[in-house]
């Protein structure tokens, strides 16, 4: 690999979409596959220590993934892809939403927009991720919000009391 | 001084909890250490590295220095921000050494 790694994330808020820009030293077939067979997948999906354990994939429009982040400590964080539109080796499309591990969704989820290009052995790949709330943005964050949930929960009522105090000062 | 991301910062347990615990009002290092069950050398590095992520200042009390909580530094939705572009830089570069491997192994 002798060119720079390409990342770029973008925050997009009036539109409340999240832009991610990555580039690979690899052709667009094995990039795509990546991307789209499960024992692919769950190699990279998941930060480590993290694992991605997919219960079932089907990659057809109409069909999902149904997948699990996993904490080192097992703490299964459930969630499932609805595939929208596939057009091979270009883009695809899926609903991205939250669920228990009975499938059952959260009320809210985004919409993912993937493409992919290749241009002298190296492949692009544009991910659009359309949240309907900025407010909802962190419902993005997938297994390893696990861990933080709670903590979260008791800081911000702390900051909440510590302002109101403020306040009052 | 190394510039470190607010990830990095609440990626630990024990870093957590001393936001939590200075988010009430401000301590010294040793008032923190009193709290948890290690070193005080180990509590003065977690100390670092979240005033490196500029989410604690410290303020000079005559011999005493002082921690307390950089407020403005906390807002949720940046810090989610934040939190989802680490995981998806971690997903990349984990993708390019799967994808590295895979070519390896078609040679």
């Amino acid at each position: 690999m002798t060119q720079e790694s390409v990342f770029d994330f973008i925050v997009n808020k009036p539109e409340k979409k999240v832009l991610i820009t990555m580039e690979f030293d690899a052709d667009l077939p094995l990039v795509w596959d990546a991307f789209t067979k499960q024992e692919i997948l769950d190699q990279w999906y998941a930060p480590k220590p993290y694992s991605s354990r997919t219960k079932s994939m089907d990659f057809k429009v109409g069909g999902r993934r149904f997948y699990a982040m996993v904490s080192p400590d097992g703490l299964e964080r459930w969630a499932v892809q609805r595939y929208t539109s596939i057009s091979p080796k270009t883009n695809f499309k899926f609903f991205n939403v939250f669920t228990d591990e009975n499938e059952n969704p959260d009320p809210h989820g985004s919409d993912w927009d993937l493409n992919f290009s290749e241009q002298e052995g190296r492949t692009r790949v544009h991910i659009s991720i359309y949240n309907e709330s900025m407010e909802r943005m962190e419902s993005l964050m997938e297994g390893f919000k696990i861990g933080y949930k709670m903590t979260y929960e008791n800081l911000k009522e702390v900051l909440a009391a510590l302002v109101q105090k403020q306040k009052q000062a | 001084m190394m510039r470190r991301d607010i990830f990095q910062a609440i990626a630990d347990p024990t870093r957590r909890a001393i936001i939590t615990l200075i988010a009430l009002q401000a301590m010294t290092p040793n008032a923190i250490a009193e709290n948890f069950n290690t070193t005080r050398q180990s509590v003065s590095k977690h100390l670092r590295i979240l005033t490196e992520c500029d989410l604690l200042k410290q303020e000079q009390q005559g011999r005493e220095i002082y921690y307390s909580l950089q407020l403005e530094k906390m807002k949720e939705i940046d810090i989610w921000l934040q939190q989802f572009r680490k995981l998806w830089e971690t997903r990349f570069h984990q993708l390019e050494n799967v994808l590295a491997t895979i070519k390896k192994q078609k040679k």
